[in-house]
């Protein structure tokens, strides 16, 4: 705990951890939105979120090697991925859909087994990033460094959460996404393509990811097996901030950045992955006891 | 005749929409007392305030005189006042000797009482209660297996293997085909005779619940509006009104 | 021939074949051992997961946490080999079923996806934080002791020690599910909130099971930990996307909510998970991806659960005697 110390001594400390931990928080965001949309949608909890973004985080980096700026490959990576994750629903979700949701999360739990691997045997396991050549910024003498890339990163999330918005509420598929969201059988009724409409969800999801994972490639670092994390990042996102609003979605996100900030400084950093799991459990364990005291449950 | 159950202006709310609002009634033990009502005025929110389904915003629900507002329904279930549900409720993959089985009464068990074996007493009570509700022949299928009407039958077969003092039955003859209705009614009426079981129904169907019922309790848009046996309740305007003026 | 008659010649002939096999077999000792391994686990695993409908995919903790306890004691007790292994095995079932018992009283209110959510959450913690705890050797692990006999001593006694945990599971499960305890948990399967309205002491039989679960999960972490001689805390201790996992596919491929089910399954995926690995080097994991997948959407019943659709009046689901139609037999 000599770090707690450091922090008192340093409160500017508390300025650096909070700013990184909000900017990264924004990506969490992304792929929280996702998850959401897919579960508010289909009924499908997905625990390859983690893998879409790990799959969108390499798009950008072999782009990056093919001589694309990362900022160009956050498009192009939700473009793909959009595809992906269509072809998935495709291939794979369709029969999870309105079925026993623990299939659904088991189905998925082996997708993302099946793409951590397949990446772990074609790209291999090295750590990669895919550098942008972005400044770094100096506040306050130098005790808060901000690199321009995070803040680009955090500009680039927030324009991918507007254009969703814009596309869910403008757009006819967009439309359709809400109405079956709402009732999916009415939907059904007044002409709504459901399977379409799946389709699309769940490519978008993937979407939201891939471009998640192109400013993680280029703000940090991937590796085949950096999915689990972000999987579980959403589900508390999507725990704490319910499935609708996005704004509360953005809040939690950054809110959930800066606590992991914190706890990886406070705790050292070999506990911050556990940390992001533990904290899981106890938000979940909160929103029980809080519901238990009037006798609901999570459910 | 001393009342088994007493509601006392009781009140719920559920964010602005008050369900229940300062209701006061009594069951006395040994009878059957009906609680009729249209659709929505609160009935159903009612029976789940007694057995501790949620917390009441204010009032009190004594049983057998001991405040039982503030416990949650399996305590309150093991003191004998049990509810069947109107949605029909059973255990779809075990067998009905199983579900019966699993309905004994659970007052007095210790920790270690879990790993025993049903006495064979029970099994034989089980296979009783069955021929009395007419499942004996079907004991051994799935009780997920079962017709709707034939899965009523068996959930009033679990409550009174509980041997419950007071059973609150949710719309009992709803759904059932309305030749067995009869034969169910009869059997309502051996249970609280023989078993000595008090019976508190809530019915939509007007002809069971004024033959079945010695008193009758009207709740309309959340409160109690009439009270009183079934002729009187029969013959009450506002009774009349409520149903016409809400359908 | 009578079911039960049938179980028990079952039982017999495979434990005669199972107490002989180090002489018939003795190469494989060790896949046979961990074939022992996987039937603990699915049966633990569909304890909860198919006879009480909370799946789980964090029991690999109790397994880790029995792994690192015992050897924790044989480290430090400063006993002769097997005091100190029967010691920490002792342990390291206590401490699994303590676990049990206070994660139970929390997690087990939690319903459907999000145990399996929180489970999986458990799981992954422990693994992080056992990877970072320099006490039980952080990232690098740790060396149980080196077994004192002869050669090859070590594989026979631990084939045996397993072989008994594998017998002790089943035929406590098999006890306690012909009873009340079975009764009930089925019951809150089925329908917890009817299980609480009918007075069943819910809590108390959820977590119950998840101590007995817990118990035998914790005695062979034990036991693995010394047959393996060495403790990684993410590969082998909490190793979530390979045991985690596994349990509940084995279960599910053999017939969720089944006795034998469980049994048959970890057999079935035992061996085709040893023939992917001698054969499909370096492309075995994703050729269990795969599996898992195929066996989730294609066969999500199970052998046992699809034996029981097709023919359920040989599971006893028959209508008695008074020969009337059976319009509820599926």
């Amino acid at each position: 705990m000599s770090n707690l110390q450091l922090l008192f001594d340093a409160p500017i400390l508390c300025v650096q951890l909070l700013v990184d931990g909000i900017l990264i928080g924004a990506i969490f965001a992304l792929a929280a939105y996702g998850m959401a949309l897919v579960w508010g949608v289909m009924n499908v909890v997905t625990i390859c979120q983690g893998e879409f973004v790990m799959l969108g985080g390499y798009t950008a980096y072999f782009l990056y090697k093919a001589g694309v700026h990362p900022l160009f490959g956050v498009p192009i990576a939700a473009a793909l991925l959009f595809a992906f994750g269509w072809a998935l629903y495709r291939a794979v979700i369709f029969r999870v859909v309105d079925g026993d949701l623990f299939i659904s999360i088991l189905a998925t739990f082996g997708l993302s087994i099946l793409l951590q691997q397949l990446a772990n045997q074609l790209f291999g396991a090295d750590v990669r990033t895919a550098e942008s050549g972005f400044r770094t910024l100096f506040f306050f003498d130098g005790m808060v460094t901000v690199s321009v890339v995070k803040i680009v990163a955090f500009v680039a999330a927030l324009v991918v959460g507007v254009a969703l918005l814009v596309f869910l509420k403008r757009s006819r598929m967009g439309q359709a996404i809400r109405a079956t969201a709402q009732n999916a059988r009415a939907a059904r009724i007044m002409g709504v393509d459901t399977t379409r409409v799946y389709a699309a969800t769940f490519g978008l999801n993937a979407a939201l990811c891939g471009a998640a994972g192109a400013l993680v490639a280029m703000t940090w670092l991937i590796h085949p097996y950096l999915g689990l994390p972000y999987t579980v990042r959403s589900f508390m996102i999507v725990i704490l901030a319910g499935l609708g609003n996005v704004a509360v979605v953005l809040a939690a996100g950054m809110g959930l950045g800066a606590a992991e900030n914190f706890a990886g400084f406070l705790l050292g950093a070999e506990y911050q992955a556990a940390f992001v799991f533990a904290l899981l459990v106890a938000i979940l364990l909160w929103r029980r006891f809080w519901l238990g005291r009037t006798r609901r449950y999570l459910k | 005749m001393t009342a088994i159950l007493e509601v006392e202006r009781v009140r719920k709310t559920f964010g602005g929409v008050v369900a229940n609002d300062d209701i006061t009634l009594a069951v006395p033990a040994g009878k059957i007392v009906g609680l009729i009502g249209p659709n929505g005025s609160g009935k159903t929110t009612l029976f789940h305030s007694i057995v501790g389904y949620h917390l009441i915003d204010a009032g009190s629900v004594r049983f057998d005189g001991r405040e039982i507002s503030g416990l949650r329904v399996p305590r309150i279930a093991r003191r004998g006042l049990l509810r069947t549900f109107q949605q029909t409720r059973i255990y779809g993959k075990m067998t009905c000797l199983e579900n019966m089985l699993i309905s004994a009464p659970q007052r007095e068990r210790s920790w270690l009482s879990i790993l025993r074996r049903p006495p064979a007493a029970d099994e034989a009570k089980a296979e009783d209660l069955l021929e009395f509700v007419g499942l004996y022949a079907k004991r051994r299928l799935r009780a997920g297996d079962l017709s709707f009407g034939q899965q009523k039958l068996l959930e009033f077969g679990m409550a009174l293997m509980n041997e419950p003092r007071m059973l609150l039955l949710d719309e009992p003859t709803a759904g059932i085909n309305p030749t067995l209705i009869k034969a169910l009614m009869h059997r309502l009426r051996r249970v609280n005779e023989e078993l000595a079981i008090t019976l508190f129904v809530i019915e939509h169907n007007m002809s069971v619940i004024m033959n079945l019922a010695e008193y009758i309790y009207c709740l309309a848009h959340g409160e109690l509006l009439a009270e009183g046996r079934p002729e009187e309740i029969r013959a009450d305007q506002r009774v009349i009104d409520a149903y016409l003026g809400a359908h | 021939m009578r079911p039960r008659t049938a179980s028990r010649w079952l039982l017999g002939g495979l434990l005669t074949l199972a107490l002989a096999a180090p002489w018939l077999v003795p190469a494989y000792r060790t896949q046979i051992s961990f074939l022992w391994v996987m039937i603990i686990f699915a049966l633990t695993w569909d304890t909860l997961g198919g006879q009480m409908g909370y799946n789980s995919f964090g029991n690999v903790v109790f397994f880790g946490v029995g792994m690192y306890a015992c050897a924790v004691v044989q480290r430090d007790a400063g006993l002769e080999y097997f005091p100190a292994l029967f010691l920490g095995m002792a342990v390291a079932a206590a401490l699994a079923v303590a676990l049990a018992a206070v994660l139970g009283s929390g997690l087990l209110g939690l319903r459907g996806q999000y145990f399996a959510i929180a489970t999986l959450g458990l799981g992954f913690a422990a693994g992080e934080f056992a990877s970072g705890w320099d006490f039980i050797g952080a990232g690098s692990g740790m060396v149980t002791p080196l077994y004192p006999g002869e050669v090859g001593g070590r594989e026979s006694f631990f084939y045996y020690l397993l072989l008994a945990l594998t017998v002790t599971t089943f035929l406590v499960l098999r006890r306690l599910y012909s009873g009340r305890f079975g009764l009930a948990i089925n019951a809150i399967r089925d329908d917890e909130d009817k299980a609480e309205a009918m007075g069943l002491h819910t809590t108390r039989y959820k977590t119950t099971a998840w101590c007995v679960s817990a118990t035998f999960l914790g005695l062979t972490g034990a036991a693995v930990g010394n047959l393996i001689g060495f403790i990684d805390p993410r590969d082998v201790a909490f190793a979530g996307p390979t045991f985690g996992v596994w349990m509940v596919l084995m279960a599910i491929l053999g017939g969720k909510g089944t006795l034998w089910g469980p049994v048959l399954g970890a057999a079935v995926f035992h061996v085709t998970q040893e023939l992917f690995w001698t054969y499909l080097l370096g492309w075995q994991r994703v050729a269990l991806g795969l599996l898992i997948l195929a066996i989730v959407l294609f066969f999500p019943v199970g052998i046992l659960g699809w034996a029981r659709e097709r023919w359920p009046e040989r599971f006893g689901h028959t209508v008695d005697e008074r020969p009337e139609p059976a319009e509820g037999g599926s």
